[in-house]
């Protein structure tokens, strides 16, 4: 550390968040030191207040949050203390944000470029022709399509990544010397993060700005930051050099989170040829309406193991998903259960059949009934279809709460809002198990669940799969997910297969020119990783760019 | 006049400067004086002024010379009105926060007192309606014999009152009290028969449309959209106006075809509401988690969706009910909804707006039509403040 | 702009249906009057003139749908039939003053409650609009929870307590507004403008509170909008975020805020008319209600849904016209 000033030196910060008139701690007293040119990375589970840690470091705090304690300085000025003109000063121009969702932050009133121009001209830094001529400039080093012209377009008319890119050429048109980046890739998919990835870690280099780089992703943190700094429910764990942290953490905590990709399971023994699927896709075509979305999907799915399904929003794995289950009835091939043809409507579906059939979803708040005590959620399902009732009923429920490894006393009367997220996806499983299925759809499980939480699930599935020898269809973007859990992987890309097989193949050179993509696209949590991938790939052959020369 | 106004326009501005610079001096010009901007500075001056108006106005109204005391008297009334309500309100609720079960007890407490004092005048409404031929001295439509007709409300025999009548009596001679009492049973207990129908109605409809979609859902939308688009007071109207042909003809009372035409015509808002509330359950994974069950309709609506659209259905419900409530007492005020001899608010404001005329010489005499047609105010704006309460706390469990 | 433009051909269409419709409804309605109700209307009393004229007029004889199209017909040529109190004071009296047509009762006292309207927008929309701004900027101050137990208190009051508060203290207490409103043709505007003070204020204390309250979530809504924070985060002055990147977003839903109220303004206008015996519209509908004036309630019925049909699609089709998606497609 040289001797001059930090950048921003916050000390004992703590901030409170009002919920019905009482105020609760988000922060809890958190230092935090930032030299010139430094890139912190700030990672922590949801819920551990880093984003509110973040706007505070720019002397900011949203509705409903304040800061109750502590000192925030900026260059040596106290942000708490000075007077809002000051702030107005600073904001913008010398400290710049960027936002989770682009797309929400643009004002979809006015063109990219006009929102670009506005800092730099009411700061008085450029004049409006100055900073559209080095806006262009922007754009181009953030390697955007047509820089000379996309920022004449409105918001809407760009995509998700481009306007992700265009958001930090904004941070950056009056030079600051501190960006906030708060979770600027969590909402784009894994080829197209790459290449925002890249060009920020690019633009941050070359103007030599600090910034402080918010997210959940580890992999990704190790890619972008020299220092990590680890929160947990307000508290910082410990703060480290990224490639310190990397290879020694200190905290429990800290090594929890690495410990969480380690988690694999045991490879199965090969599927005998000419044995029956339990589940049969063969020859799926589906649409929405009169568009199409589904062309020729067909794969197996043999008793006791699982097929993960593997593709970006938009490649048709859930509509794969609701044809199984008879909510979309294909319009071409059909749907096998144990080599009889299952009838493409879930109205025409015999109780068996769609007792056989279960779902889990993604988003356990929305998917148990809020009004419904977790006993009634489960005993339901044994009741409607194994009739049971009373004493037998409720022996039943205890037996399947404890299965999901939740103490029935305990938990049968309470409501799903009294429960945590992992809970909450624990019930999802067992009103899945409560009826006795062969086959269960795990679709994106673990993707709305924190790190620690989703391993947990995933080896109560795990567990469930080698008791019972149930069937899992498993949907996920997450290949560290399907490395952990899968037997077999279906790729999908734009409503098509394409490509299929055992996990140890796939996960092995050569592939389909999409899977290696797919593959290469996520982030390890080697810090060399995005450097080695570049110099391998070089800055055109990755994300869209790659994509759409396929 | 104008010249006045503007002095005083202008004299307040230059006291705002005075306050804001008074305040950066005490304070030693803390964030809270320094920041603040002129206009928060003259609003100040500005709540300051008006609650000093408002102080010296209830002083006038309590002066000894009659002429003033009579201008002032509604105003003083309104104040010692606001005052006594407040108090009432704020007593409730330390009522509330410290008696009942612990779900009342845990409410109450994060009640502001708005809906609190809702609360109490829906009670006290309640009681009124409930109870009216127990608690009015005569009945509604009796006219008691030897008593003068348009006796002054107030009781005071030298300003043409009469202590028996301490509200008065109507133009025939019946108690304006009794009438108010009763006026309970009949206006909000036709307006609640009429708020329930159309629930029944559109309610029903509603989730049957959300839950099944489709033609059902197609023509039921098409047909709401057709009847919304004339403006209800004036397609109730138009109906009553064929209902009181109709009406003796078929010797059924007007009063229950305008519950029913009312009804339907509100039964369409509620269409629209439960249709949209059902929908947004039905796109639920738990709703669809229930459908691949294989559950059939029954279990859907009354399991499924109808415990999670309560809420919002509650707080329609006051809505819908402020609503009803002020198109009969409309109605009514226009001689066509609830007919005599049967007491109701909006008839007797009717019959008794008259006497706002005398409030310079005699304000007691104008009392009368204004306490019904303020009765007819308070259980609305009751009811308003106990939704917007409701509303308020379910969007806040949201964020 | 070419899908645009067919968005609002379609909406105009579906406008135009919506009040065919509406016609529909409303002729039906006043079909289902049970036997010769115009013997019935008029009372025993009636010459067998008046009976007979009537009876031509509506064309009795003819299938209801006949009957349908010649109406229809004739609104469409402005004529809207024969007033049945008038007509039959003309076959009393002998005299035929040409005031017997609908369209001429109707004419003047539309003009009167369109002036009434005006002087009620005039006032109502922009005190709304400043003060649901102010309340959404100043938001859980004293200031907003006063505007909001004040406009809560003043959209629960029926039009007709307002009106009698108002009677009291500026007509009655302080005789500042006379409190009826007996205008005429060929008042000077000043005179006009004073006694139609009275029940425009009425109206505009009821449109300004549903305003006022619809304008305030609207930009509450906006604020919390994360370009808002963007905005502010870029640091841009209050008045600059206002102005530059909360207004233009915010004109959709108040635009939309002012027409539904408009909309709104024309039932309230019905008691307000009636208690101020201000001689528009609302006025002689009532009267026409009561005295069972068929061919007079049928047409103000038309009018007042036309309106009300005619405000909404305006606001549809100017919030369509704000929205930046919709005027610079992909």
């Amino acid at each position: 550390m040289s001797d001059e000033t930090p950048l921003v030196k916050m000390r004992g910060v703590k901030l409170e968040g009002r919920s019905d008139e009482t105020w609760n701690l988000i922060i809890n007293g958190v230092d935090l030191t930032l030299a010139r040119g430094e890139v912190l990375g700030l990672i922590g589970e949801s819920g551990a207040g880093k984003s509110t840690l973040g706007l505070a470091a720019m002397g900011y705090t949203r509705d409903g949050v304040r800061i109750s304690e502590g000192t925030v300085e900026f260059d040596g000025i106290d942000l708490l203390t000075a007077s809002a003109a000051t702030k107005r000063e600073l904001l913008g121009k010398r400290i710049a944000y960027v936002a989770q969702s682009a797309a929400a932050s643009f004002n979809p009133a006015h063109k990219l470029m006009d929102q670009h121009v506005e800092g730099p001209v009411q700061h008085g830094v450029m004049g409006r022709g100055e900073s559209e001529a080095d806006g262009i400039e922007l754009y181009r080093k953030l390697r955007l399509p047509n820089p000379e012209e996309i920022g004449f377009r409105y918001p809407h008319q760009v995509s998700g990544g481009q306007l992700q890119r265009a958001m930090t050429a904004m941070a950056m048109s009056c030079r600051p010397d501190l960006i906030i980046f708060d979770e600027p890739t969590t909402a784009l998919d894994v080829t197209t993060q790459i290449e925002v990835l890249a060009s920020i870690r690019d633009i941050v280099e070359q103007f030599n700005t600090a910034a402080i780089y918010i997210t959940h992703d580890l992999a990704v943190v190790a890619q972008m930051a020299d220092r990590i700094k680890v929160l947990l429910k307000g508290d910082e764990v410990e703060t480290a050099d990224t490639r310190t942290m990397l290879a020694a953490p200190t905290q429990d905590y800290t090594k929890s989170l690495w410990a969480v990709r380690s988690f694999e399971r045991p490879r199965k023994p090969d599927v005998i040829t000419g044995s029956t699927p339990v589940v049969s896709v063969q020859n799926v075509d589906a649409a929405y309406g009169k568009v199409p979305v589904l062309y020729d999907v067909s794969f197996d799915m043999h008793a006791g193991r699982t097929v993960a399904v593997v593709g970006e929003s938009g490649s048709g794995k859930s509509t794969t998903a609701r044809c199984i289950t008879g909510l979309l009835p294909p319009t071409a091939g059909q749907i096998m259960l144990d080599g009889e043809v299952l009838p493409p409507d879930y109205r025409k579906r015999s109780k068996d059949q769609l007792r056989q059939v279960q779902m889990i979803y993604q988003m356990a708040d929305t998917a148990l009934n809020p009004r419904m005590s977790i006993g009634q959620i489960i005993a339901r399902p044994v009741q409607f279809y194994l009739g049971l009732t009373g004493g037998a009923k409720r022996k039943r429920v205890d037996a399947l709460l404890e299965q999901i490894e939740l103490e029935p006393t305990e938990y049968y009367n309470r409501l799903p809002s009294e429960l945590s997220g992992g809970q909450k996806q624990r019930i999802g499983i067992a009103r899945a198990l409560a009826a006795e299925p062969k086959f269960i759809i795990c679709d994106e499980v673990t993707s709305a669940l924190d790190q620690l939480v989703a391993e947990g699930i995933l080896r109560l599935l795990a567990k469930l799969q080698d008791d019972l020898s149930l069937t899992y269809m498993f949907i996920t973007h997450d290949l560290a997910t399907v490395k952990a859990i899968s037997d077999e992987v279906v790729v999908m890309k734009d409503g098509r297969v394409v490509e299929q097989g055992p996990k140890d193949d796939m996960f092995k050179p050569p592939h389909h020119a999409y899977t290696d993509l797919l593959l290469s696209s996520v982030p390890e949590m080697d810090p060399d990783w995005l450097t080695n991938l570049l110099a391998e790939r070089g800055v055109d052959n990755i994300g869209d760019a790659a994509v759409d020369k396929m | 006049m104008i010249i006045w106004i503007l002095a005083t326009l202008v004299g307040m501005g230059a006291l705002a400067w005075g306050f804001r610079f008074a305040g950066q001096a005490a304070t030693g010009n803390a964030p809270k004086f320094r920041d603040m901007p002129f206009g928060v500075a003259y609003g100040y001056v500005l709540g300051a002024v008006v609650l000093l108006w408002l102080g010296w106005a209830y002083l006038q109204g309590r002066s000894a010379d009659p002429l003033v005391a009579n201008k002032f008297f509604f105003l003083r009334i309104a104040i010692e009105g606001f005052i006594i309500f407040a108090i009432a309100a704020w007593l409730f609720r330390i009522l509330g926060r410290s008696v009942g079960t612990a779900w009342t007890k845990k409410m109450f407490r994060s009640m502001p007192l708005t809906a609190s004092f809702g609360i109490l005048t829906i009670l006290i409404y309640a009681i009124l309606a409930i109870f009216a031929p127990a608690i009015a001295p005569y009945g509604q439509e009796q006219i008691i014999p030897g008593v003068a007709a348009n006796i002054t409300p107030g009781g005071d025999p030298a300003l043409g009152g009469s202590p028996d009548f301490p509200l008065g009596t109507d133009q025939i001679g019946r108690d304006i009290l009794s009438r108010l009492i009763y006026g309970a049973q009949n206006t909000v207990g036709i307006a609640f028969a009429t708020t329930l129908l159309a629930f029944l109605l559109g309610g029903t409809f509603g989730f049957l449309a959300a839950t099944l979609g489709g033609w059902l859902d197609q023509v039921l939308s098409r047909l709401v959209d057709v009847l919304m688009a004339i403006p209800s007071l004036i397609f109730a109207l138009l109906l009553m106006t064929i209902a009181s042909v109709w009406a003796p003809e078929l010797g059924i009372p007007l009063t229950v075809f305008m519950v029913l035409i009312i009804a339907v015509i509100d039964s369409t808002r509620v269409y629209r509401l439960a249709r949209a509330v059902g929908q947004n359950i039905v796109v639920m994974d738990y709703i669809e988690a229930a459908k691949l069950r294989g559950e059939g309709l029954g279990y859907l609506v009354f399991k499924e969706i109808l415990p999670n659209a309560t809420a919002p259905l509650l707080a329609e419900f006051g809505l819908r009910f402020c609503f009803v409530f002020l198109t009969i007492a409309a109605l009514s005020f226009l001689g066509v909804g609830i007919q005599p001899p049967l007491a109701d608010w909006g008839t007797m404001v009717r019959d008794l707006g008259g006497f706002v005329n005398y409030a310079q010489f005699a304000p007691m005499a104008a009392t009368a039509p204004l306490l019904a047609a303020g009765a007819i105010a308070l259980l609305t704006v009751a009811v308003n403040f106990v939704v917007d309460w409701m509303l308020h706390k379910s969007s806040g469990l949201k964020e | 702009m070419g899908n645009v433009l067919t968005i609002i051909l379609q909406r105009l269409l579906l406008g135009v249906l919506t009040l065919l419709i509406v016609s529909v409804v409303i002729f039906t309605a006043v079909n289902l009057l049970p036997g010769d109700f115009a013997q019935n209307i008029l009372g025993q009393g009636a010459t067998p003139d008046a009976v007979a004229s009537i009876r031509r007029d509506l064309g009795l004889d003819q299938p209801p749908i006949t009957r349908y199209f010649d109406w229809l017909g004739g609104v469409l040529r402005g004529d809207l039939g024969t007033s049945f109190a008038q007509a039959n004071f003309a076959s009393f009296t002998g005299t035929d003053s040409g005031a017997t047509t609908v369209a001429a009762q109707i004419a003047p006292r539309f003009a009167n409650t369109m002036f009434l309207a005006m002087v009620t927008a005039a006032i109502a929309v922009p005190f709304s609009i400043i003060l649901g701004i102010l309340a959404a900027l100043y938001r859980n101050t004293v200031f907003d929870r006063a505007t909001n137990i004040f406009t809560l208190s003043s959209i629960s009051s029926p039009e007709f307590f307002l009106a009698y508060i108002l009677i009291l203290f500026l007509a009655v207490l302080n005789p500042i507004f006379p409190s009826l409103s007996n205008i005429f043709e060929g008042m000077a505007f000043s005179e006009r403008l004073e006694k139609s003070m009275l029940p425009a204020l009425t109206l505009t204390l009821v449109v300004t509170a549903h305003m006022m309250r619809m304008t305030r979530a609207a930009i509450i809504n906006l604020l919390a909008s994360p370009y808002i924070e963007m905005a502010r985060l870029k640091g841009l002055s209050p008045m600059r975020v206002i102005v530059k990147h909360a207004l233009p977003n915010a004109l959709a839903p108040i635009i939309n805020v002012i027409a539904l109220n408009l909309a709104y303004l024309i039932t309230g206008v019905v008691v307000v008319e009636v208690v101020f015996v201000y001689p528009g519209i609302g006025q002689l509908f009532v009267d026409s209600v009561k005295i069972r004036d068929i061919p007079v309630v049928q047409a103000c019925c038309l009018i007042f849904a036309a309106a009300y049909i005619l405000l909404n699609l305006t606001a549809d089709i100017l919030s369509i016209l704000s929205n930046p998606r919709l005027r610079h497609p992909k």
